[in-house]
């Protein structure tokens, strides 16, 4: 697990390093959910009933504004060359680029996630869903989001095709991630929802290593 | 392994096999049409819209169809190495699109008799719009690179990556389309099939199939000489180096 | 194979070819190195120097022929440095933090070797200045400071004295000795004289 440690603790340090910048996820995160209100109107039952899915809709967009950098930067500077040639196994290379991607991401936008289900006058119990929901389905976000990026290293506009062939990929995450908070809205059991997020994370956590690595073999150069 | 690598032997058995598709896939269309748009029966509730089945149905056959094809020759392309692998779902991929894109506009134009509005948010129209985009994305990443191989490669590993997802799509397609639709609407489908409705659908399946074919055949021996063009200009603008 | 005093590989390829996209570099390529050996490529551009080494690090295929080992290395051991003409340098790392991740990365390579590798590359009073702010040639020996801080058999460098004034190229030969020294292996594509000799040279522009 050299490669994991050694990549995940300088993705964080490198974050740290250009202070600031690692949150920016985040601050899009909670700027695109304020739009919301101001641009389908303050009406509360809309709102709260809209919210879950809102916050869904917005997790998976600010997910891909970092995912283009993954693995284009290190292509720049000459990195890419160095983690091709070391010993570490590239599948534990590309999980601690996902998983410094979740912690810069993914983690702080769990954290806001519960004040903004406020901001937009959410229950308490959807609240509570949506944090359950954002925790097992954004981590599968970053994973599914590295095979993208190892796939388009190199590319013009890599951003833009980066979200047009990650987004499709996302569907299923943003359904029931959107399900779990409407289920525990209305007081359902959610305990389905919850395991079928479980599922596919653990299902992309074992397969998107392995397809980002393989992908990452035919950059060459 | 690489019997059929070799283009020449490629264009010999294509300009072969081409008629005979050819020979099948004209009757099979003419005769799935008239029995599908004359002779077949209405239905009690549909009426002549039902006709419009006979385009959708086997449209969204093949756009099922193409991205299994394109993904099996992605496999072959990369476990292999095979170019005419990466060539054939390069080749396959705008006419699984086109395909596509019949299904939806034709799933549109039976949705506006059938429930009154264009465009319904029902299940298979919903997964037959994501598998749309997941064409676009292939086609895309193709267009990307500036080398074909690495183009080849990263598309094949994306159709790869999309067949997987496309079971998990569609089942969360699914759910969510039971959760959130009325029960009382009802869907496109096939309501209790009557044998001589079967027998031209079936006749459109594989006159689909065969237009499939023989598009996908012709666009890999366009392919073929684009390349082989350039190669002959790359060694035009060498003149005078011993080759 | 690694002992404590030093490295006994070596290292061929075999009717080795290169291909750019369409276009052939070269081909038919035999090279043995053993240990302590150098090999210099030299040629114009474009014949293919920077493929040859990127095949060699296992980059790019091969469009025929192989590369192998003898013995082969232990899997998860370093078995070479790839140098590119880029420095892999991370700007908002301090050069302290750039060798140390390069030592995790390859699970190799201790605190004594840090300090040689400063010490040889004359790196010591910017260790804990950012590398952004570094000029391109100590950009360059921070790079070069790699093949030190993390022990490997074989060196495979693009290039690696582009920037560097006088002194660092002396240090740069210095370093190769002592790798030759330990038996490493070396292949290097440089237009530069380097002040010392290679065992083997390889002119690109006349096999192509």
């Amino acid at each position: 697990m050299n490669g994991f440690w050694a990549i995940l603790g300088r993705d964080l340090a490198l974050a740290r390093a250009e202070s600031g910048g690692a949150l920016l996820a985040v601050q899009f995160f909670a700027l695109g959910i304020l739009l919301f209100p101001l641009g389908l109107g303050p009406e509360p039952g809309m709102l709260s009933r809209l919210g879950g899915g809102l916050l869904a809709v917005m997790a998976l967009l600010a997910t891909l504004l970092a995912l283009d950098r993954l693995f284009q930067q290190d292509h720049e500077d000459g990195t890419l060359d160095l983690l091709l040639t070391s010993p570490a196994p590239l599948w534990s290379i590309v999980l601690g680029k996902a998983v410094a991607h979740w912690l810069i991401t993914g983690a702080p936008m769990l954290l806001a996630a519960p004040l903004l289900g406020v901001l937009l006058q959410m229950s308490w119990p959807a609240i509570g869903g949506l944090v359950v929901a954002l925790a097992l389905g954004t981590p599968t976000l970053s994973l599914v989001g590295a095979v993208g990026a190892a796939l388009t290293i190199g590319t013009r506009r890599g951003g833009v095709l980066l979200a047009l062939l990650v987004l499709p990929l996302y569907i299923p995450v943003l359904i029931f991630m959107s399900g779990t908070v409407t289920a525990a809205e209305t007081g359902l059991a959610f305990g389905g929802h919850v395991s079928i997020l479980g599922a596919i994370m653990l299902l992309s956590l074992v397969l998107t290593p392995w397809a980002a690595a393989v992908a990452l073999r035919q950059v060459g150069d | 392994m690489h019997r059929f690598a070799n283009p020449a032997r490629f264009l010999r058995l294509s300009r072969a096999i081409q008629p005979w598709i050819l020979a099948v896939t004209v009757p099979c269309l003419l005769a799935g049409l008239y029995l599908g748009l004359v002779e077949s029966p209405i239905d009690y509730q549909q009426k002549d819209t039902v006709r419009i089945m006979y385009v959708h149905v086997p449209a969204a056959w093949m756009a099922m169809f193409g991205y299994s094809s394109l993904a099996i020759a992605s496999a072959i392309g990369l476990i292999w190495k095979h170019p005419l692998a990466d060539l054939a779902g390069k080749a396959a991929a705008p006419i699984g699109a086109g395909f596509t894109i019949i299904a939806l506009a034709t799933g549109s134009l039976w949705g506006k008799p059938t429930w009154g509005t264009w465009w319904v948010w029902d299940a298979r129209l919903t997964s037959v719009v994501v598998l749309l985009f997941l064409y676009l994305g292939y086609m895309a990443l193709w267009n990307a690179f500036e080398q074909p191989q690495r183009a080849a490669r990263a598309a094949s590993i994306l159709a790869l990556v999309g067949i997987v997802n496309l079971p998990i799509i569609k089942f969360s397609v699914d759910w969510w389309n039971t959760l959130h639709q009325p029960a009382s609407i009802s869907r496109i489908g096939t309501p209790a099939i009557d044998p001589a409705m079967l027998r031209p659908l079936l006749l459109m399946g594989v006159a689909y199939l065969g237009l499939f074919l023989l598009l996908l055949l012709l666009r890999m021996r366009v392919e073929l000489a684009e390349r082989r063009v350039m190669a002959l200009q790359l060694a035009r603008s060498r003149d005078g180096e011993p080759s | 194979m690694v002992s404590d005093c030093g490295f006994s590989y070596s290292f061929q390829a075999r009717g080795l070819a290169g291909a750019r996209g369409e276009r052939w570099l070269f081909d038919g390529l035999d090279l043995t190195l053993g240990p302590g050996e150098v090999l210099v490529v030299t040629g114009p551009n474009g014949t293919g120097k920077t493929t040859l080494l990127r095949i060699l690090a296992g980059l790019l295929p091969a469009a025929e022929g192989s590369v192998g080992w003898e013995p082969q290395p232990e899997d998860g051991r370093v078995a070479l440095h790839y140098l590119g003409h880029q420095n892999s340098v991370k700007g908002a790392l301090t050069v302290a933090q750039n060798l140390a991740f390069w030592q995790r990365l390859a699970g190799a390579g201790d605190a004594a070797a840090t300090a040689a590798a400063q010490a040889a590359f004359a790196l010591d009073d910017l260790v804990d200045l950012p590398a952004r702010v570094l000029s391109a040639g100590q950009q360059r020996r921070l790079a070069l400071a790699r093949l030190v801080a993390i022990p490997a058999p074989l060196w495979l460098l693009d290039e690696p004295t582009t920037a560097l004034d006088a002194g660092s190229v002396k240090a740069f030969a210095d370093a190769v000795a002592a790798h030759r020294d330990r038996g490493g292996m070396a292949i290097l594509a440089t237009h530069q004289d380097l002040g010392f000799e290679p065992t083997y040279r390889l002119d690109m522009g006349a096999s192509a």
